[in-house]
């Protein structure tokens, strides 16, 4: 069960503002799902090891060369406010 | 026959000879996307005589020019992609994804970019912030998702084959549901760089054809290692055309409480699945029951890892670096989470939500850890069956493609569409859907296309392929959204 506190809760860290009426159908619908994604609190998972990643793969290194990367100006382009070669933001005090 | 009723393999045969010119043959389909009324587009290209981008320099490769339907998933260099979200509309980006450079080098040209659920996260389209398309067997039904518009796109001949993402069955639920063949490669045979990432542990590209062929011929242009993706290791022995004509001396497992008599599976799929395990057995295969203990727990726990990885992937969309920004005149802690709650769709929201929820203090070794354990469960008991068989056949989804608005009151029935494709995914193993046969809906009416599911070992795609081939020739399915009414 995760209450109308949660939600608003983990809302905060997820950077999301919900309204009220999402509060309250998030709070019953991520109750149901974690219901049934708590089933696997039926398993005896004592000792064994988490998978992360399936693929065995030793770590990939490639040689440090210079090479050219993307010019500013175009990955500027899809900026929604792009201003003196950076992305401009509002200030975090208003 | 018409033109659109080939297969891409037979068209490039009529190139080869000279009996099509690839302008004909890529104009036929611009004509016939550009009349698209599923929904299943986003973005359609011209004819080739109209625009001058679809030109490619590579047009004299082994596909000639032929048009593909892509994902809106992949980059796209100056082409607007969504990944069907609002949150990136008008988004053109300065690259093009490997997997669809790979296919434009092989000489294929992008047809148009298909319709999704928004960041592929649903099983039925009704997630785009687009509209959802629609099933061309029954336009009051859903084409499955999230790959849905590639999906009807191809069903509907308005593409000759499409590419696609699987997470937890994106390729492989769509294509059951529209009558087609969907492959879900093995987890890093092809590079994901360019994909925008859902579930970065799952995802991975595959192709939507209308036969076996056609799907060989796109996985092979498109595997490979891609410096670019060090995930990626490509397929080391490359992927065969298939020729094979019987099943002789193939194996195939059936788990029976993982098949025809799991909870929730229609009668009409049921009664297709046994039907065709019969067909295995009369080509020559040995069909040996097997037990998957853990899959039954996979969407538990794929309820958990994907939504905790797309809430990382999805931190990004915050309207700083590209997209939609929404109060950019307050401050900038409003702004993120203004822009994010006008951007984004409510199933991307849950999910983001389900996945903070998962990942904060205090709860991570609950859910996260945990499903991690069971996805280890998971991959042991695939590892398990195939030391005995060496394939694992299931239905892909354990209903025929169901009414729109019917599941998306109900995030839990929704995700249950994906019971069967889920654990091949945890697994990270190849699992194809070929179509296997029509049923009538548990709901009456006409109908309608049911796939049958094989999976097999990491890496083994071209033994998949060939399984895949024979029972596709023996089946004969031949129906298609124009026949059947």
């Amino acid at each position: 069960m995760i209450d109308r506190d949660q939600v608003l809760h983990v809302a905060r860290l997820a950077r999301l503002e919900l309204s009220e009426e999402e509060l309250e159908r998030m709070s019953r619908e991520l109750s149901g799902i974690l219901e049934h994604v708590e089933r696997i609190n039926e398993l005896d998972l004592e000792g064994v090891e988490p998978t992360a990643h399936v693929v065995a793969l030793e770590n990939v290194l490639r040689s440090d060369e210079p090479r050219p990367s993307l010019p500013v100006e175009q990955a500027l382009e899809p900026a929604p406010d792009p201003a003196q070669g950076a992305f401009r933001v509002p200030s975090p005090q208003a | 026959m018409s033109l659109l009723e080939l297969t891409a393999a037979a068209a490039l045969r009529r190139i080869r000879d000279r009996e099509l010119s690839s302008e004909e043959y890529f104009d036929a389909y611009a004509e016939a996307a550009a009349g698209d009324d599923l929904n299943a587009y986003l973005w359609v290209q011209g004819r080739t005589n109209e625009e001058r981008g679809t030109r490619n320099e590579h047009s004299d490769g082994r596909f000639r020019g032929a048009p593909i339907a892509v994902k809106d998933i992949f980059c796209t260099e100056g082409v607007q992609t969504t990944a069907g979200s609002r949150i990136l509309e008008g988004y053109r980006p300065p690259y093009t994804a490997t997997a669809v450079r790979r296919l434009a080098e092989a000489g294929a040209r992008v047809l148009g970019k298909t319709n999704m659920d928004e960041f592929a996260m649903g099983s039925s389209n009704e997630n785009s912030g687009y509209g959802p398309v629609l099933n061309p067997w029954d336009r009051e039904r859903v084409p499955g998702g999230s790959s849905g518009g590639s999906a009807a796109a191809v069903a509907a001949r308005l593409a000759p084959w499409a590419i696609g993402t699987d997470t937890g069955g994106s390729i492989r639920q769509p294509a059951s549901l529209c009558g087609i063949v969907g492959l879900k490669p093995t987890y890093g045979a092809i590079s994901r760089y360019g994909m925008i990432a859902f579930a970065s542990s799952l995802d991975q590209c595959g192709p939507l054809t209308r036969d076996v062929t056609d799907s060989a011929l796109l996985l092979g242009a498109m595997e490979g290692r891609d410096p670019c993706d060090s995930t990626s290791v490509g397929i080391e022995r490359g992927v065969e055309l298939p020729s094979r004509e019987d099943l002789d001396g193939l194996r195939f497992g059936v788990a029976r409480d993982f098949s025809h008599e799991a909870e929730g599976v229609e009668a009409g799929v049921a009664e297709t699945f046994q039907t065709t395990v019969k067909t295995i057995e009369g080509l020559g295969g040995a069909v040996e029951e097997i037990e998957l203990p853990h899959a039954d727990h996979g969407l538990s726990a794929y309820y958990v890892l994907a939504p905790a990885e797309a809430s990382a992937n999805l931190a990004r969309y915050d309207g700083v670096r590209y997209g939609l920004r929404t109060n950019g005149k307050r401050d900038l802690l409003a702004m993120y989470e203004r822009t994010r709650a006008s951007g984004f769709g409510a199933e991307v929201k849950r999910r983001i939500m389900l996945g903070t929820y998962a990942l904060s203090s205090g709860y991570y070794e609950a859910y996260y850890g945990r499903a991690q354990r069971v996805r280890t469960k998971i991959v042991e008991d695939f590892a398990r069956a195939f030391e005995r068989v060496d394939f694992v056949v299931t239905p892909s989804s354990p209903t025929v493609a169901f009414k729109l608005g019917e599941r998306t009151a109900d995030p839990l029935a929704m995700y249950l569409s994906d019971y069967f494709t889920v654990p091949m995914s945890l697994a990270g193993i190849p699992a194809i859907s070929i179509p296997a046969g029509l049923a009538q809906p548990g709901d009456g009416g006409p109908e309608l296309p049911v796939g049958f599911q094989i999976a097999g070992p990491a890496f083994a795609e071209s033994r998949l392929l060939e399984a895949a081939y024979v029972l596709e020739r023996t089946i004969g399915f031949d129906a298609s959204p124009g026949s059947a009414s």
